[in-house]
């Protein structure tokens, strides 16, 4: 309780709250979408947790699910039509999922923040910038507007975006891509909160704006020892930043490895798939490998194994069981820490 | 902004120059004509009427009178009713403080009511409550205000005895409060559809979900993030509204027999007043000009993607 009674003034010193478990942990998560036409089942059973200081990057197509199991961690799911059948959503071990609205009020924002893919249309047109972040300061610690646009100024400047103070009354529309995506960030980051989960927060800029984005949203985390979730189907972006990976699929977690290792030696068909249809210039001349079929649709998934249509490793088995996530070890048995895999061949798949 | 405004407001003087010409023209091509309708059924000298005319100057040609009007006019004269020998600008003046007050009563019943109907159905969008609104906004429109203003008139003044079923001449606010109703009854309807529409819509942004994240209360999402946004549309409506509403009423004055700028002009239209008619719609048009600027600017205000240069 004392972590959400309190409305913190001054920035509680980074992990004076118990630091024994992870700071964020999705358990069994489920969420399904009742559409005119059915149940869409969005995910289906994720798990995975983030440390303070630890980047998780969530990967996987469109519609795999890994924007909306974010949305159900910040409460910003439209429900209805969506719906949390089951799971269990610890923050700082206390299931989130069973707060009162008011409670999770004072999480967002102020614990758990999130930056959105596209900030032209996630930033208010008709509101200057200066104002969409001094809100956070005059909602949340109840600042003065002088005050709060004094800290907006600062933000801004964190951020680098130059001449803050000139720009801080400026509308969203007035600043260049790279400059929004930074507002976002500032925004995100106001009340240093302990996680930011970040939704493909690059996907809209172009590619040299996407790596100073990355590198400064490294850097803060790095500084205020944040736990970061990042979104992203963008297998080069994941390298630099995160610790380690989650591959979802159809709503399930299919893989789950430290970053470097996934890209060594992966241990799903999906996740070599993906890795083998990035071009490289070793290859150059040769034909890019793509993955056959498309994602599965939501409201009819492929019994057994959700890839199985698409795999190339497909057997009958595959057609009939769901794979559990289960841990991958090397060939002699020894353990890999923190590897899983939603495989019935991982065997195969990593040492074959 | 100095500039458009300037711009906006020279492009005034042809509006202004071609309504009052072509209301002159109106006028003058209408059959009849007021020095005879003086002499009511009886029999009148021709030479006499002629006499009549010539002084009043209605044998000149159509340019001719127009062009003496004009110049009157910018001398600050209205000119002057043939019947009753009053100045138009008397019965201007004593009109349209009641049109204003009729008016201003109508828009706030319109913008209030409209307004908080609008968002409560469009934040619960295809629920029942909004399609109730849907509803009973579709009646508002469809029927039209004379059969509004006789009900309103039966139930409410006949009925249950709670207002005069007539405005008296001094048109005290009371008496305002049902023709007012009545004359806003069919904008309301509009604008309930219309900031219904832009709230459901805007309520579905990126930019809402982003004031969710943020850790905002409810009242403020929605008073200020939600509510700036979806009241650009319907400010404009509103604008344009506040005009027309100003430019008199002649049905819902005509029912509940209040002395406002609509029975003046219909008035005048019965006796072929060409000097009063034309004098009152200029006034309208340039008091529908003034409302459309000014809401223009206030669009930009609003929104401050739109720039004026």
């Amino acid at each position: 309780m004392t972590i959400i009674d309190k409305t913190a003034d001054v920035p509680a010193p980074r992990g004076s709250n118990d630091e024994s478990g992870p700071l964020l942990e999705v358990r069994d998560l489920h969420v399904e979408f009742h559409t005119r036409d059915g149940v869409a089942k969005a995910v289906n059973g994720v798990n995975y947790s983030v440390s303070a200081g630890e980047t998780l990057a969530v990967l996987g197509e469109s519609g795999s699910g890994k924007s909306v199991t974010a949305q159900a961690i910040m409460g910003i799911l439209d429900m209805p039509p969506g719906h949390i059948p089951k799971g269990e959503i610890l923050f700082r071990g206390q299931d989130m999922l069973k707060m009162s609205n008011e409670e999770r009020r004072q999480i967002r924002g102020q614990k758990i923040a999130m930056i959105f893919q596209d900030a032209l249309s996630s930033l208010n047109p008709v509101l200057s910038v200066g104002y969409q972040l001094g809100e956070m300061f005059r909602v949340h610690q109840g600042l003065s507007k002088k005050e709060a646009k004094a800290k907006s100024i600062a933000l801004m400047d964190r951020v680098r975006i130059p001449a803050a103070k000139e720009r801080v009354n400026d509308y969203p529309h007035q600043f260049s891509g790279g400059m929004r995506q930074r507002i976002m960030i500032a925004m995100a980051l106001a009340l240093e909160p302990d996680l930011i989960i970040a939704d493909e927060p690059t996907t809209a800029l172009d590619v040299t704006v996407q790596a100073q984005v990355m590198d400064l949203l490294a850097e803060l985390q790095r500084d205020f020892n944040m736990g970061l979730i990042l979104i992203t189907h963008d297998l080069g972006v994941v390298a630099d930043v995160a610790d380690k990976i989650a591959v979802m699929y159809a709503g399930r977690i299919v893989e789950t490895a430290p970053v470097h290792e996934i890209y060594k030696r992966p241990a799903h068909p999906y996740t070599k798939g993906l890795l083998e249809s990035i071009p490289r210039l070793d290859q150059k001349g040769q034909e890019l490998y793509a993955i056959k079929g498309l994602p599965p649709n939501l409201l009819h998934v492929p019994s057994g194994c959700a890839f199985n249509p698409r795999c190339t490793m497909a057997q009958d088995i595959c057609r009939t069981e769901i794979p559990a996530l289960r841990p991958v070890t090397e060939q002699d048995g020894t353990e890999l820490v923190g590897r899983g895999s939603a495989c019935h061949f991982w065997k195969e798949t990593i040492h074959g | 902004m100095g500039r458009y405004v300037a711009r906006r407001l020279l492009q005034m003087i042809p509006v202004f120059l071609g309504s009052t010409l072509l209301v002159f023209a109106m006028m003058y091509a209408l059959p009849g004509d007021p020095v005879r309708a003086l002499a009511g059924e009886q029999a009148v000298d021709p030479t006499q009427i002629a006499e009549m005319k010539k002084e009043l100057g209605l044998d000149l040609p159509l340019w001719h009178q127009y062009w003496n009007y004009l110049v009157n006019l910018f001398q600050g004269d209205f000119g002057t009713q043939i019947a009753s020998g009053r100045p138009v600008a008397d019965i201007i003046s004593e009109a349209f403080p009641i049109t204003v007050r009729l008016a201003l009563f109508a828009f706030i019943f319109t913008v209030v009511v409209g307004i908080s109907m609008g968002v409560f159905a469009g934040l619960k969008a295809d629920t029942l409550r909004d399609r109730g609104l849907l509803v009973l906004t579709l009646l508002l429109i469809s029927v039209p205000s004379f059969v509004l203003g006789f009900l309103g008139q039966y139930f409410f003044a006949f009925q249950l005895g709670w207002v005069d079923p007539n405005v008296s001449m001094e048109a005290n606010a009371d008496e305002l409060i049902l023709p007012a109703v009545v004359l806003g009854s069919l904008s309301l309807a509009y604008v309930a559809r219309l900031t219904r529409t832009s709230v459901a819509e805007n309520l579905r942004s990126d930019y809402m979900r982003t004031a969710v994240a943020k850790g905002l209360p409810r009242r403020r999402i929605i008073g200020v993030h939600l509510m700036r946004n979806s009241m650009i549309p319907v400010v404009t409506f509103l604008g344009t509204d506040l005009g027309a509403l100003l430019g008199g009423a002649v049905v819902t004055e005509g029912i509940f027999n209040v002395k406002g700028v609509g029975s003046a002009v219909f008035d005048a239209l019965r006796h072929r007043e060409g000097a009063t008619v034309v004098g009152i719609v200029t006034l309208i048009v340039i008091v529908y000009l003034v409302a459309s600027l000014v809401v223009d600017l206030l669009y930009a205000v609003l929104d401050p993607r739109i720039r004026y240069a």
